[in-house]
């Protein structure tokens, strides 16, 4: 501890930590651009300068250390003077846009400007009109809106660590750009949307198809299906400006009703589908101990990793269509026949927390009849902004059940949404199958928790099942090394490229920091406390579906359905 | 082997430092960056396609498409400045239809604009190839191109 | 040179060359210098300056020419090739010395002249057309009614230290170095001298970074030799991407061996085993010469392992820049260095501490390590003996623009700025007068003619609002428009930014925007336009401070230095060129007017057709007329009329 003084009082503070870290405990609040939690602090956008005694410049927080006997200023006129000047610069050319913008509201930068008083264009500059870059189905680039923070790139690196993006240039050129330029859709980009979580500003945002699904809900002739995924019911909330964590559960199936669908149903049945034929699969390898371990493949963005830049570990990966991918099949097969009407006249929307969902249901794979089983794909912040736009007051809403026939659900279905979520629901009907009886503590502890890799071993009647989650892709990368190299002990490995899994994704609410993913997850837990079932095998109505339907998990009906395949694509990396 | 592969072989040292060198050296023998050196070169130093194409826009000297046969390169430091290189750079621009980092269609020329080549004393300069014109005019300009339309017809 | 004094002869006398006293050197020793050092020469002895700027004058055509000369005339001469002596404006410069002579300069020399002057010196008499003057020297003849270099105004006021053999020696010849007493104080410094003995001479010396940085040399090499690290690194930073600065190449070109000395001895000083010289890869010359002078040090045993028996090894590498200003700022330069972006770090940790590598680092100035041979040979009270107070030495400067020689110029510290400008270079070219001088490059100031009794040194620069900086002087006269200057130096500063931080990135290029408007007549300008160019130009002030204060680099901290030096002394150019729309000396070319005179013009409507922005109207042969609020002042017309009707106002 040393002790400092701020605004003419001293404080003791730990030794080693920046200035800004020393004031934020001592809840002085000092306004950030380019740093975040977790990102090495590169001191670019200078908003959370101060003033040190002894120092002829001001001096950046969110990079400097603490020394014995600091005097700081924290709001002094020059201060003040200068982080207003600085947010007058970023204004002087930024489009007038707030009124349209996405994130209008929800702004990094036009919280600054409020708060730093700015009212008028004292600095004129003069406007760019860099073309949005529109290609890639999961995101969408406005470089005009853009203020080089420099959070997707490190975001890209640092956490995903894969760098389809940097800075290139430099000086008044400076820009964020993929390799050669190329536009997102054909550069190395997986689509996670990391880093439009991370932009402070609207410069990337959900590529949406808000259009084309009003012309859809709007035909009388059309029948509009949609599915949401477990880890939207517990994010939705926040995009309300309610406590994160809070769970919407029945209350966004009343506003998806007075939106105008016409069934709605949770993904989490096909959850426990997904389930069992994983379950089936890794059973069958674990047998005959081959293509071991088993990389889930659940996570579109990692599909897209795989594809792009390890094609050898594309054998490894569970050929189980996604979740949502498996309620889209049922919908257009199940379901159509069941309620008679030509699967051309039912459209499927997804609202999940994934970006890469998005470019994931425009696959050729994930289509019937040439008709894509998912039609479109919407965001959980697009679903708030949706729910907006139709005038609905969230809180005035009571719950409502989902439709028929995939109403019943257990919790291993939602605990998708957690990083090791999968792994633990999984090794549940794993166990079942291999021991002919219910584990004794469904829950597996030792898949959850902080840390990035997470491992336990199951004993069963034929052996260990060594089962492991690592999550954030930059974390898996070593992982991935070693199974390439034969070197993994693993017999299933949840790889998710989102920190914390699913709660995560590239399309849930701003802001996401480590308090709010934590709040969301723990919510997935204490569902999964609470739930009755807990087992994917245990859903009656998917027994019933398999009845009826599917015959039986890893059946030649189920595989025909259900079963997928991925390829090589050769990308710039 | 490919020409490429045996400039990565020279670069035994397979680190982040050595990415400039490599790149210099590939651009010494290509003459230009593509797409597909930047990707081999990103697998031999174990570098992202991104990483290396933010690196080289960064840097004047790389550049991503072939120069002309004649590269012109116009100073435009301080000295030449005051000495009305932009006047030169203009003319340059109307002659050849070509901006600052540009060739021509046939591949003749390109243009650059340098910073300071070192020779305020003779400003303003400019250099075609390695041959340097000292206190050149810009009405000048025109004839030292025709002069190198008929040396090459 | 006869056959025993070949390359690498002096290479066994290394030892006693550096063990014994002068007076006690060996006959064979003796000789051999007198020999490398041209102080007794048995044949012609024939060098022309083939640096960047001499080969940009000629010079190579001219070493050719003397070469056929030679050849034609079956003349056994000696051919050597030398650096910049500093009259860069009059080259090429070639020097001739007979035996028993001394050496005569000549200037501005042509491919033509070759024959003439060559004829004549061999003739024994001195051609006076292009004649410089010659080197003084006791041991040798004088020629008569030959001017001594050191009467001539350009050299007499000059202390020529760094620059002594600049233009002088071969600089590809480490023999010749050595001859010159170099490499012995390195030699020494490894045997006899502790490290932080050296740190400490360095430090009582007073030099200053000659980067322009003025931190005490001495004190900074003190901290990374103190941090305690099992690899350091010394960088030679030579990027010298200051435009307008010469002087670093210079050096480098004229005398590498200098700076590779300097380079061993700081390295040795801070525990340093590997140095790195980065370079702009635009130094083609400089970078032969280092390469070939490290190549040739390594050959000598004076670089590798174990130099000399010491136990002390050090390797030089060249790291080539690739071309960005920023680079120059040593945080930027590590990163570069390290294959990334050039985007400087925020500092704390400074390199000292924690530079290329995460290891101590230091990086200095080439000029800068330049100095440190010197300081060590004569101790540092010979070298603050030079000098006033807080600045010791001498400080090297590259004069360009319109001044009337332009060079480089070393004088003491202190000296004042009207000796260098009035003196040393004389002014303005002949018919011009003297404007201002521009000092420190594009994040340096101006001074006006009026202003410049003022000693040179860090401190009263900056308080006069100039920076000394690389020390790079720009001359300005009556014809060059300070609003143009800075409206280039600010075009600059934008396009060399990093682009990492806001007050840099969009600070210049605001300013710069803004600088364009004012050198710009809008297409429909009203009242109102000319208001907010003055309001603009008022917040320029308020924003120069900003970026000042919160940059995070030096490039933006300075950037505003030209802008706001010039409003200081040259407020009414601005406001000419906002209110009046006038550019007096008749630079900024989009603020004219053109006009067609009724009376000359015939009518032939080619203007008409040729210009750009149509603002050319009338009937075919009748008068033409320009429509001002449409004309952009490209002069377009004006060039391409056949009867000389346009003019412009
Ligand atoms: C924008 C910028 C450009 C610089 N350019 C150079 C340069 O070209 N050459 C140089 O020696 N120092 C340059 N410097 C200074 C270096 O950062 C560093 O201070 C210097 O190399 C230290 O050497 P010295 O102590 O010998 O002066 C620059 C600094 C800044 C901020
Ligand atoms: S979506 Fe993911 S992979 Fe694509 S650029 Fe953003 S962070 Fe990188
Ligand atoms: S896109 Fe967003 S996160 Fe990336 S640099 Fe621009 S403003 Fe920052
Ligand atoms: S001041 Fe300019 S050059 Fe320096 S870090 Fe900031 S943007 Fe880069
Ligand atoms: S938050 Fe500190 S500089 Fe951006």
């Amino acid at each position: 501890m040393i002790k400092i003084e701020v605004n003419k009082k001293a404080v003791s503070v730990e030794k080693g930590q920046t200035i800004l870290s020393a004031l934020r405990e001592h809840g002085i609040m000092v306004p950030t651009l380019c740093s975040m939690e977790e990102l090495t602090p590169t001191g670019a956008c200078r908003m959370c300068v101060v003033e040190v005694e002894g120092f002829d410049n001001l001096v950046p927080a969110c990079s400097f250390k603490v020394q014995e006997w600091m005097k700081i200023k924290t709001h002094s006129a020059r201060v003040l003077r200068a982080r207003k000047a600085n947010v007058e610069l970023l204004l002087s050319n930024h489009p007038d846009d707030c009124l349209y913008c996405e994130r209008s509201g929800n702004c990094e930068l036009q919280k600054l400007a409020e708060d730093l008083n700015v009212r008028n264009r004292r600095i004129q500059g003069k406007r760019t009109s860099a073309k949005i870059d529109s290609s890639s189905l999961g995101i969408v680039r406005d470089p005009d809106k853009c203020i080089l923070c420099g959070r997707c790139v490190r975001v890209c690196e640092e956490i995903v660590g894969i760098s389809t993006i940097d800075f290139e240039r430099r000086g008044d050129q400076l820009k964020i750009a993929t390799a050669m330029s190329e536009p997102l859709q054909f550069s190395s980009c997986i689509d996670c949307g990391q880093c439009v979580v991370a932009c402070p500003t609207g410069a990337l945002i959900d590529h949406n198809q808000f259009q084309e699904l009003d012309t859809s809900l709007d035909d009388p002739d059309m029948i509009v299906t949609v599915q949401y995924t477990p880890e939207v019911t517990v994010s939705l909330a926040e995009a309300f400006g309610f406590r994160p964590g809070t769970d919407m559960k029945g209350i966004i199936n009343t506003a998806l009703r007075r939106i105008g669908f016409d069934y709605i149903f949770e993904t989490a049945f096909g959850g426990d589908v997904f389930i069992q034929e994983q379950a089936a699969e890794l059973i069958a390898r674990f047998r005959r101990k081959e293509k071991m371990p088993m990389i889930t493949s659940r996570c579109p963005a990692l599909v897209n990793y795989v594809e792009e830049f390890r094609p050898e570990l594309i054998s490894f990966l569970t050929p189980v269509r996604p979740p949502h991918q498996i309620m889209g099949k049922l919908i257009n097969k199940w379901f159509a026949t069941k309620k008679q009407v030509p699967s051309n006249r039912i459209q499927n929307v997804l609202i999940t927390n994934c970006t890469a969902a998005k470019y994931e249901a425009s696959r050729p794979e994930y289509a019937s009849d040439n008709s894509p089983d998912v039609d479109y794909v919407l965001t959980t912040r697009e679903l708030a902004r949706l729910i907006r736009l139709n005038g609905i007051n969230i809180n005035g809403l009571d719950p409502e059940p989902a439709d028929g026939p995939f109403n019943a659900i257990t919790s291993a279905g939602k605990l998708l949404a957690n990083a090791g979520g999968e792994a633990e629901a999984t090794t549940r009907t794993v166990f079942r199958e291999i021991s002919k009886k219910e584990m004794q503590d469904p829950r597996i502890t030792k898949l959850r928790g902080n840390k990035y890799l997470r491992d336990a071993v199951i004993a069963t009647p034929k052996g260990d099942l060594r089962v492991a989650v690592v999550h954030g892709l930059k974390h898996a990368l070593k992982v991935m090394d070693e199974i390439s190299t034969g070197k993994s002990e693993y017999d299933l490995i949840e790889i998710m490229v989102c920190r914390e899994g699913c709660v995560n994704g590239g399309g849930q609410p701003i802001p996401a920091n480590v308090n709010v993913i934590r709040a969301r997850t723990k919510t997935i837990y204490d569902i999964d406390k609470s739930e009755s079932l807990h087992c994917a095998h245990k859903n009656n109505a998917v027994a019933k579906m398999y009845e009826e339907f599917a015959r039986a998990p890893a059946s030649d009906q189920s595989r025909d359905l259900f079963m997928t395949r991925f390829a090589h694509r050769k990308v710039l990396k | 082997m490919d020409r490429i592969d045996q400039i990565l072989n020279d670069f035994r040292q397979v680190n982040r430092d050595a990415l400039i060198p490599v790149l210099q050296a590939v651009q010494d023998e290509f003459g230009y960056l593509s797409g597909e050196s930047l990707e081999k070169i990103g697998a031999h130093l174990r570098l992202p396609a991104s990483k290396i194409y933010g690196l080289a826009t960064f840097y004047s000297q790389f550049t991503f498409a072939p120069r002309g046969k004649y590269h012109i390169r116009v100073c435009n430091g301080t000295a030449c400045h005051i000495d009305r290189s932009t006047s030169i750079l203009k003319e340059l621009n109307k002659q050849l239809g070509i901006v600052d980092g540009e060739a021509t269609r046939d591949g003749m020329f390109s243009l650059e604009v340098v910073a300071c080549m070192g020779a305020c004393g003779q400003s303003p300069v400019i250099a075609i190839n390695e041959d340097y014109y000292p206190k050149v005019r810009s009405s000048a300009i025109r004839g030292l191109l025709d002069d190198i339309r008929t040396k090459h017809r | 040179m006869t056959e025993e004094v070949h390359t690498g002869s002096i290479k066994k006398l290394i030892p006693e060359f550096i063990e014994k006293d002068p007076k006690e050197y060996s006959p064979e020793l003796v000789e051999l210098i007198e020999r490398l050092t041209h102080l007794k020469i048995l044949k012609p002895l024939i060098m022309v300056g083939l640096n960047t700027s001499g080969r940009i004058a000629g010079a190579r055509r001219v070493f050719e020419a003397v070469t056929g000369y030679l050849k034609e005339r079956d003349i056994d001469a000696e051919m050597a090739e030398t650096g910049a002596i500093g009259l860069n404006s009059e080259e090429p410069v070639l020097s001739v010395q007979l035996p028993g002579r001394t050496r005569v300069l000549f200037i501005n020399v042509a491919v033509d002249d070759v024959q003439v002057i060559l004829d004549d010196v061999f003739h024994h008499t001195i051609p006076r057309e292009k004649l410089l003057g010659q080197i003084r020297d006791e041991n040798m003849d004088a020629w008569q009614d030959v001017p001594f270099l050191d009467e001539l105004a350009f050299f007499s006021r000059q202390r020529r230290i760094l620059l002594k053999q600049n233009g002088i020696i071969d600089p590809l010849s480490i023999d010749a170095y050595i001859a010159h007493g170099g490499y012995r104080t390195f030699l020494k410094t490894i045997r006899y001298h502790t490290l932080e003995e050296i740190c400490v001479m360095m430090e009582e010396s007073g030099l200053r970074g000659r980067s322009g940085s003025g931190f005490l040399t001495g004190k900074k090499w003190m901290v990374a030799q103190q941090t305690p690290a099992e690899q350091k690194y010394l960088v030679c930073n030579a990027e010298e991407s200051d435009p307008g600065a010469f002087m670093d190449r210079a050096l480098m070109e004229g005398n590498p061996h200098q700076l590779i000395e300097g380079i061993c001895i700081a390295a040795y000083a801070i525990g340093a085993t590997k140095a790195y010289i980065y370079i702009r890869s635009e130094y083609n010359d400089s970078i032969r010469k280092l390469s070939a002078a490290i190549q040739a040090a390594r050959d000598y045993g004076i670089l590798g392992h174990n130099i000399f028996f010491s136990g002390f090894n050090l390797s030089i590498s060249i790291r080539k820049g690739p071309g960005a200003f920023v680079c120059g700022e040593e945080t930027a330069l590590i990163a570069s260095m390290e294959g990334k972006r050039g985007m400087p770090q925020s500092k704390p940790p400074y390199p000292a501490e924690r530079g290329f590598h995460k290891k101590p680092t230091i990086v200095n100035n080439v000029e800068t390590l330049s100095n440190v041979p010197h300081i060590i040979a004569n101790g540092p009270e010979w070298f603050r003996g030079i000098g006033t107070g807080d600045c010791t030495g001498t400080k090297i400067f590259s004069v360009s623009g319109r001044a009337r020689t332009r060079g480089l110029i070393e004088i003491p510290m202190g000296t004042s700025l009207e000796v260098l400008v009035q003196e040393i270079i004389g002014g303005s070219q002949p018919g011009r007068t003297l404007k201002a001088v521009h000092i420190g490059g594009p994040y340096g100031g101006m001074l006006p003619a009026s202003k410049l009794n003022i000693p040179v040194c860090y401190e009263t620069f900056r308080r006069a609002g100039a920076v000394l900086g690389a020390g790079g002087i720009l001359v300005l006269d009556e014809k060059t428009c300070v609003v143009d200057l800075v409206k280039y130096f600010m075009g600059f500063m934008k396009h060399q930014s990093c682009g990492k931080c806001i007050p840099c990135r969009e600070g210049t290029k605001r300013m710069s925007e803004l600088l364009d408007e004012i050198t710009r007549k809008p297409l429909a300008e009203d009242q109102h336009d000319t208001l907010e160019k003055f309001r603009g130009l008022m917040q320029l002030e308020k924003l120069a401070d900003v970026m000042r204060d919160t940059s995070l680099c030096g490039l933006g901290q300075l950037a505003a230095n030209p802008l706001i030096s010039a409003l200081w002394h040259f407020r009414e150019e601005f406001e000419e060129h906002i209110f009046d729309r006038h550019c007096k000396p008749n630079v900024c070319r989009e603020l004219r007017t053109y006009y067609i005179d009724v009376e000359l013009c015939t009518g032939c409507t080619v203007c008409a057709k040729r210009c750009p922005e149509d603002a050319i109207i009338g009937t075919e042969r009748h008068p033409y007329f320009i429509v001002p609020d449409k004309c952009t002042g490209c002069g377009i017309c004006k060039e391409v009329c056949k009867f000389s009707a346009v003019f412009y106002n």
